[in-house]
Formats: C-alpha cells, structure tokens, sequence
C-alpha cells in the first residue's frame, strides 16, 4: 500500500514538513496494525515549483513532474500539508493540484493538516483547504490536523494536543483505506463510445 | 507522403525589432509562403481558422482561394475548420467550390475550436462541444455524399429536399482529417468513416499522441477500411534551422523565449528534449522528424510550424529554401524506404472513389 506524503513547506527544515512526517508516521503505524505493508512516499512541492509553473506555462508536464504526478495518482492515499499564507493554502500547492487532471483523484483518501504562524488560521483548513479536495471528488477524513507553534512545545507525557489529532485524523485514513478494498474508479481517460451510439445518444437527447 | 506547412495564423511582435506585423502584411505574408512552399517542392499548404486577434485567418476558403490561383501543385488545406461552430451546410458549399477552382488540390482538417467565447459568439454551447462534432460531421458528410438530403437534428434546422451545390469535383468530397489533442471520440469520428486523424503534437507527451493514435489505427481496422497501419495519420511538428546547429539556437531563442504559446516558461533545450521542436543544423531536423515514425507508426502527412511567435516573413522563406535544399529530399528518400508497400503513401483526389455514406447511418 502506498502512501504519498505532500508538503508544500518552503523551509529547510519546515514545519510543513514535521507535521507531515508526524501524520505518515502514525498512518503507518496504523495502517500496520491493519496487517497492510505501508510504503510511504514523501513529496516536497518547492523541488517542482518551476516544472509546476513551466506545465502552467505550456500545457504539458516535465519528465520529472510527470512522473511525481503519477506517483500521487497512483497512491492509496494522500496526506497533504501546506503552510497558511494570506488566509489559504500555499499557492504553489494549489499549482501543483492544479497540473493534476481533475478527475485523478476521485476517490482518494486524503488527510489535510496546515501549520502557521498563531492558532487563529487554523480554520482555514476547513474553509478553504477541505472545498479544493471536494472539488477533486477525494474523500478528506473528518480531522483535518492544524499545527501552530505552540503546539511543538505544548502538553505533557501523558497529553499531547497535537498528537492526538493526529492520531485521529491517521485512524480515520486507516479505516477509509480498510474499508475500501476495492480499487478506486477512475474515468478512462481514452476510450469513445462507438459512433453510431454517439449519434444516437444525440437524437435521444434532443426528445 | 505529404510534407508542408501548416499556420496557426498569429499576428505577433517581432521581439528582436519589436515590430508588429499588420494584418495586411501577414495576409499578404502567407500568400508568399504558400508560394514558397510549392517552389521548394512541399506538398501541402494548411492555414488555422480563428475569429479573434490576433489572429487574421477568419476566413480559410477566400485565402486558400487566392494562393490556388497562383499555385499548381500543392494542396491546400486548414488547421483546422471549425466542425464545432460553423454551419455544415457552408462549409459544404465553401469547400466544395474551392475543390473545383483548385481542380481538386482541395483537403481539410477538421477540429473543434480552441477559444472558448467562440461558441456563444456563433451562437453555440462549448458544453455541446463533441456533439455539435459528430452531428455536424455527419451532416456534412450527408451533404457531399448525397444528391439530396433530408436531415434533421438537434443543433440546426432541418433540411427538406435540399442539395448543396457544387456537387463535389468527380462526385469525390474533398479528403477530411479530423485533429484532436485529447478527444477519443474524435478518434472514432475518424476511424468510423476511414477517415485520416491529425495529431497536432506541438506538445508532448509523445506517449498520449501514441495512445490517441493508437486508438484510431485499431478503430480504423475494426470498421475494416483496412488494417491499423493503413489508417491514414497526419502528424505536425516545429523547427527552427542553419547550417551551424548553434547560429539556429542564437536566432531563434529570442523568439522563443517570447512566444506566445510557451515563451516565459520552459527553457528552449528543455523544451526540444520534450516535444518536437527542433532548433538546429538540417541533420537534427531530419533526424527528429523520423523519429515520429518511429514513435507513431507510417504517416501519410507531415505539417510544419514555421510563421508564428513574430518570425519575419524573409526569415520564414530562408527556412523554406534551406528546407528545401537540405531537409526535404533526405526525409522523401528516407520515408520512402521506411514505408511498407501496403501502407498507403497518401490520399489523392484522382484516385479515390466516391464513397456513400454507411448504410446504416
């Protein structure tokens, strides 16, 4: 089973990229508990900021690009995490979901965390992060996992806000994950109706 | 084998001497490079259709008009007609008068159109898109195939009793290719009625064009005009060349770098590593364009790219004649060789039948 892990962080090293090493820690250990073989794939954005921009630019994706896109698409599931930049997730984030084909990830089990500068953009999350990833028809858990600093010094050994969430947010992605065996449905990208049925359909259509 | 060039008809600053070339100029422009085209010997003249700057090429059949009374040989053809948002029944008539003043040197490529607003500008729904594609196509197909058609649809008004004159040269529709960057049902249009397929391929992936073409050759033989390697493919491409590899790279990275479909992206090497564009020496040129072959299989037609993103008309004919002198005969000779006897070499007005709609259409 194959986890991709995006940070969108721009730091070296960024707190993006913590929490999102915290979210697929515990997404392995509870997808192990399931008895499933977890490999983990982590993706940082700003390696591809200019293959991104450049796909903007002239329509087609880079060799490097094309084959971190497929990584994504081909994933089992997704832990996304983004920096909160002016009210919302990174813009380079919303490039690089933007090069995906927008019926890629039908299906996909998403985790969503952010982190920022104070608690107060924690929302953001909700009112701005969750809707792209309904647009892209994934299915986001219910916990979506916000970190501020605060939270890197916060609790004690026997309580851990942060941990905690993403504890929750990881179990919800395990049961997700292990309640669809299946494997999800995409849209074949290349295939027609043969053309009499074409035709056809229009007529019926048109009644 | 068809090797020419095909004009997307772009009327773009020059970035070197920041020169805008009139519409005038340009029109004028593409009469002279279709003239080129056939004193080097090129086989096919094609120019796009837009109905917006800045773009001049509104209006295909009056231009291709013009340059059939000044040319002998070549065939004139489009890049592509709008199946989409013209009305069958004039493109009909228009292209089937042009086929007899041009005594048949007369093909087009159809293509659905790459502007959103111009859809509701003629009236249509970019969300009809494949289905003005297939209901148009077919009856155009009815209007050159049958001497009178009774027809009735969703997006036009019906037709009662009507003929749509000329009838085309020798009873034979001019030639039809059907372009598509993305749309499998294209692909079937295409195959469905043995007709050819042109892929754009300016951009790659190379693997797509591969899947979309494959995707045509299989349904081609399935409707058993042939088997998949007959089907009749049309391919485009991109160069930029001199005689020194590197004199190519230093003159055309300014236009480039500017070009309103790419420039301000990717770097011009990258770019030639990842699509079709070659900017050298006659020898990289040859070379890349044989690799289409190999990638797509045996084609019936090349198309070139060379007038676009500001490129000076006396640049665009230096390209031609050196095109001419060092490029074309090695890729005929080479294509030549390559192709199987039973693959078709091209589609030429003279030799093929008339060919009545499928019966159960």
């Amino acid at each position: 089973m194959k986890i991709t892990v995006v940070s969108a962080g721009l730091g070296v090293p960024s707190s993006s990229r913590m929490l999102a090493d915290q979210l697929s820690t515990a997404v392995r250990e509870e997808l192990s508990a399931l008895g499933e073989t977890v490999v983990v794939e982590n993706v940082e954005a700003r390696d591809y900021a200019v293959d991104i921009a450049n796909n903007l630019v002239a329509g087609y994706a880079p060799p490097a690009l094309a084959s971190m896109l497929q990584g994504i698409t081909e994933s089992d599931a997704l832990v996304v995490v983004t920096p909160v930049f002016s009210g919302s997730y990174s813009g380079l984030l919303k490039s690089l979901f933007d090069v995906i084909d927008n019926t890629a990830l039908q299906g996909m089990p998403v985790i969503l965390g952010a982190t920022g500068g104070s608690a107060r953009h924690s929302l953001m999350l909700e009112h701005a992060m969750r809707p792209l990833f309904s647009y892209l028809r994934a299915r986001v858990v219910p916990t979506a996992v916000y970190a501020s600093p605060q939270d890197w010094g916060a609790g004690n050994d026997d309580e851990q806000p942060l941990d905690k969430r993403v504890r929750r947010a990881a179990r919800e992605l395990a049961e997700m994950v292990g309640a669809t065996s299946a494997p999800r449905v995409r849209d074949e990208p290349l295939a027609s109706l043969p053309f009499e049925d074409l035709l056809a359909n229009i007529t019926r259509s048109n009644r | 084998m068809e090797i020419g060039v095909f004009t997307v008809s772009d009327i773009t600053r020059n970035p070197v001497t920041g020169a805008t070339p009139t519409e005038h100029e340009r029109i004028k422009a593409a009469v002279a490079i279709a003239k080129k085209v056939e004193e080097i010997g090129m086989d096919v003249y094609a120019t796009g259709e837009h109905h917006n700057p800045p773009f001049y090429a509104s209006s295909p059949t009056t231009i291709l008009a013009y340059i059939a009374a000044q040319t002998e040989r070549i065939k004139l053809s489009t890049s592509t007609t709008l199946i989409t948002t013209n009305d069958p029944v004039k493109i009909a008539e228009d292209f089937a008068t042009l086929q007899h003043l041009a005594d048949g040197r007369v093909d087009l490529i159809l293509g659905r159109g790459n502007t959103s607003p111009v859809y509701p500008w003629f009236g249509k729904n970019q969300q009809d898109s494949v289905e003005l594609t297939i209901e148009n196509y077919n009856l155009l197909r009815q209007l050159w195939d049958n001497d009178v058609v009774n027809w009735q649809g969703k997006f036009r008004t019906p037709l009662r009793n009507f003929t749509s004159t000329p009838r085309p040269l020798d009873g034979v529709a001019p030639f039809v290719w059907h372009g598509s960057i993305r749309t499998p049902q294209v692909a079937e249009i295409a195959a469905y009625f043995g007709d050819g397929f042109f892929a754009n391929n300016i951009f790659w992936p190379k693997e797509h064009y591969q899947q979309l073409i494959g995707l045509y050759r299989e349904r081609y033989a399935h409707y058993g005009h042939g088997s998949a390697d007959q089907a009749i493919v049309g391919l485009g491409g991109q160069f930029f060349m001199a005689k020194k590899s590197q004199d190519a790279i230093n003159e055309f990275r300014p236009f480039f770098d500017n070009a309103p479909v790419y420039g301000h992206g990717p770097r011009m090497e990258d770019f030639m590593a990842q699509t079709p564009l070659t900017v050298g020496s006659p020898q990289e040129v040859i070379e890349k364009t044989l690799s289409f072959q190999e990638f797509f299989g045996d084609y019936q037609r090349q198309l070139f790219l060379i007038d676009h993103a500001g490129l000076p008309l006396k640049t665009v004919l230096n390209q031609l004649d050196l095109f001419g002198e060092l490029v074309l005969p090695e890729l005929r000779a080479e294509f030549a060789k390559r192709r199987p006897a039973h693959v078709p070499d091209k589609p030429v007005h003279t030799t093929r039948k008339p060919s009545p709609v499928p019966a159960s259409v």
